[in-house]
């Protein structure tokens, strides 16, 4: 991870206490991550218990609490994603990649999540991998993506 | 102006590069079509513009050379760009494979209007009228098709007037409930205050609904302009956009729009040299279903935890930082401008007696054509799913609308119309405008269990019968689904699904069982043939499926044996092919490769039984 001070990745805010989610997604965005030593920077400049951090963190789906994968793969599981086949997408990639959703691989370079609903629902079912979105997906489909990426790496 | 962008000296290339074309390949259409250009060494313009509406014709190419109409092209692939391109370029001739239609007036070498294909044509773009012909990043694009002129004509007028004109169209809230607009407005005005705000929410959490992300990425300066309008008119100082952080497109576009409204002097003091002082800000949701709900939205602003509060007081008397607080959806704003545009007679003559106006829907799920739509109030699911979707793909079984907090609606709510009452009449909901088509392999016990496992992962906790109910919904929906349900299981369900409604304080907990209620009104028959039977008649709840090879049509091309990931099919090569059940995961592995791949293409099939 990029080891930018943490006072200038905070440092459009004033620090007040109403900023805290901001602060956390921003820090999120710079370190991938809300480490325990973050979590604690932040309780101390804008003067609120690491418990309540933790409390407000631990709600919302965007906060993690673990070093993130390489390349992040987000299985879309939207209404329109689910009744055509996004369940059985996941299945296959922890199968394949033998981690569970919110999990990252040994090898630190998948990282896997189920989201609510990306919106691209006419697309379904959908699957981004890092920042790239794949439309129209299958179990089939997706494990040539796969296949071709590691072949391009391999290569 | 317009009229000037339509004779561009150079040709122009609309590209559809809203999320849903971006996910159909758009980056690399446009990649190549840049590359062919500079190849031929051919100046043209390429404009990103959002998304038109028909995303199963995505990637969306439209072609405008000087003199002519735009003429616009589906399903464009990278591979197909040199041959578009130079059929026009060259040729000066329409590219007849992917010809979907032209915008012209007049005709156009005898192809048809795009405004008159099957999906467009029952159509009333209000909303939309700009999403997918100006370039979103484009403050010009909007001001030459009339932007900001409604909001000009707002300040002349005092904020009664303006407030009546919302009051004679008709405007119902488009996030879901349908409370009057005009009623909100007015008693958050009406509360004494040395500051009022104005949220526009834009956490569009209802999965499978993407009207608000769309509007947005399309169009993003007709959302800013309603909340310009909606601000004078409650005299609202300070602005706030709360908009999911998983729309980053959306997000961008809002950003650019902004600086953009500030440069040109729609933001800040004295606005346009008037009195009127607003600014806005854009605040990220951290993901979270329930902060669509007002009060646990303000939580989320202000830092905290996303729950609900009880009310009164009512955020339009006291909401951010204790201030009265206006909190409108999206649509509700995007739609603004058109109103006082076009006065509230034009507006209240679209819709029926009680829900006046257009409304835009997200069609997909087994429907033929899905995308964004938008057609008056009114508008039966008949007309909506068979004339403009096109039909279901298999026979129509049901659709869902309203996302977590709606219902199933069966063939016999085909001829019902699209209104706020009738919806709620037949337990479902109107909701921010997801309409989910369900055909005859989709199993109705899954679609429940799927809403109730979405509702019970977002609850907030804070209300026992919400928190602990829908999770005790979800294990007697399981135990259907995999075969070890009792009849009586169903009387269960109703109980418990009622004392949820009941004692739940906000939105999430009194609706979430709506998708179980209706499901087991209308389709009982089909749970009952789970529990009885063991059978799934859609053939998509795991435990009641099996996997078959048809010997006949099994060529023993063994591609299925290389898909299968746990060694459950073997076969030597041109013989047919073993399933042994005891090793199957039912993962679909062999399913879809014999469709996509292999050479028999349907030798594999998944059937109802155990």
């Amino acid at each position: 991870m990029p080891s930018h001070p943490f006072s200038s990745v905070v440092r459009e805010f004033k620090g007040e206490p109403a900023d805290l989610i901001p602060v956390l997604q921003r820090v999120q965005a710079a370190y991938g991550y809300l480490s325990q030593d973050s979590v604690r920077r932040i309780s101390r400049w804008l003067r609120i218990t690491e418990n309540e951090i933790y409390g407000v963190a631990t709600f919302f789906a965007q906060f993690r609490f673990t070093r993130p994968g390489e390349h992040p793969i987000k299985v879309c599981l939207g209404t329109a994603c689910h009744v055509r086949g996004g369940e059985q997408i996941l299945d296959v990639l922890t199968r394949r990649l033998d981690v569970q959703p919110g999990e990252t691989t040994t090898d630190g370079k998948y990282q896997l999540d189920r989201v609510a609903c990306l919106g691209c629902c006419a697309l379904a079912p959908v699957v981004t991998i890092s920042n790239r979105t794949y439309g129209q997906t299958s179990v089939l489909k997706l494990q040539q993506i796969l296949d071709e990426r590691e072949k391009r790496e391999d290569a | 102006m317009w009229d000037e962008l339509q004779n561009n000296a150079r040709p122009l290339l609309y590209v559809g590069a809203g999320s849903c074309g971006l996910a159909a390949g758009a980056v690399e259409v446009i990649e190549a079509i840049e590359g062919h250009l500079a190849r031929k060494k051919c100046r043209a313009d390429i404009l990103k513009v959002g998304c038109i509406g028909p995303c199963y014709l995505e990637p969306l190419v439209d072609v405008q050379m000087p003199g002519h109409p735009r003429i616009s092209y589906s399903n464009v692939t990278p591979d197909l760009v040199t041959e578009l391109l130079d059929s026009f370029l060259d040729r000066g001739e329409v590219f007849k494979p992917r010809l979907v239609g032209h915008f012209g007036q007049d005709g156009f070498n005898g192809t048809p209007k795009f405004f008159e294909h099957p999906m467009l044509a029952r159509q009333v773009r209000v909303v939309l009228r700009n999403c997918g012909i100006i370039d979103p990043d484009n403050i010009d694009h909007y001001l030459a098709r009339d932007g900001y002129k409604a909001f000009e004509k707002c300040l002349s007028l005092s904020w009664k007037d303006v407030l009546e004109v919302v009051k004679d169209s008709g405007l119902r809230g488009r996030g879901g409930a349908g409370f009057p607009t005009w009623r909100k407005w007015l008693v958050c005005r009406e509360t004494k205050s040395d500051k009022r705000c104005l949220i526009c929410n834009a956490d569009e959490g209802d999965p499978g609904a993407f009207m608000n992300r769309s509007l947005i990425e399309g169009d993003p300066h007709a959302v800013l302009e309603g909340m310009l309008i909606a601000a004078y008119t409650i005299g609202a100082s300070d602005g706030h956009i709360y908009i999911r952080a998983e729309y980053p497109l959306a997000i961008e576009r809002l950003r650019s729009a902004i600086a953009q409204m500030r440069e040109l002097g729609l933001l800040g003091d004295r606005i346009l040299g008037s009195d009127f002082a607003f600014d806005i800000k854009i605040k990220e949701g951290a993901g979270a279903f329930v902060c669509g709900e007002e009060t646990a939205l303000i939580a989320s602003i202000e830092g905290r935890r996303g729950m609900p509060r009880t009310r009164p007081p009512f955020p339009a008397v006291e909401g951010l930082g204790g201030r009265p607080t206006i909190i409108n959806n999206v649509e509700t704003l995007g739609v603004l401008p058109n109103i006082v545009r076009n006065g509230a007679d034009w507006f209240s003559g679209y819709g029926t007696q009680t829900s006046k106006g257009t409304k835009t829907f997200s069609l997909v799920g087994k429907v033929r054509r899905m995308g964004l739509i938008e057609v008056p109030l009114g508008t039966t699911l008949r007309t909506v799913i068979y004339d403009v979707g096109g039909g279901p793909v298999k026979a129509f079984k049901a659709v869902q609308t309203g996302g977590p907090s709606g219902g199933c609606l069966g063939e016999e709510f085909l001829d019902s119309p699209l209104d706020y009452e009738a919806l709620a009449a037949a337990g479902s909901i109107m909701g921010s405008g997801g309409l989910i088509v369900l055909d005859s392999n989709t199993c109705i016990v899954d679609t429940a269990m799927y809403f109730l496992n979405f509702t019970q992962a977002e609850s907030c906790g804070k209300c026992v019968p919400c928190r602990v109910g829908t999770r005790h919904l979800v294990a007697i929906l399981k135990k259907i689904s995999t075969g070890k349900g009792e009849v009586s299981d169903l009387a269960r369900l109703e109980r418990l699904a009622r004392a949820i409604q009941g004692g739940s304080l906000c939105g999430l907990g009194q609706t979430a069982p709506n998708p179980v209620l209706t499901a087991l009104k209308y389709f009982r028959g089909e749970f009952l043939t789970h529990i009885v039977d063991k059978r799934c008649p859609a053939a998509v709840c795991r435990d009641l499926v099996v996997y078959r090879i048809i010997k006949d049509k099994c060529t023993g091309c063994q591609r299925c044996v290389r898909a299968c990931p746990t060694g459950a099919i073997t076969g030597p090569r041109s013989e047919p092919h073993n399933l042994d059940m005891s090793k199957c995961i039912k993962c679909r592995s062999c399913y879809e490769i014999c469709r996509f791949d292999a050479v028999a293409g349907d030798a594999i099939i998944i059937e109802s039984g155990a």
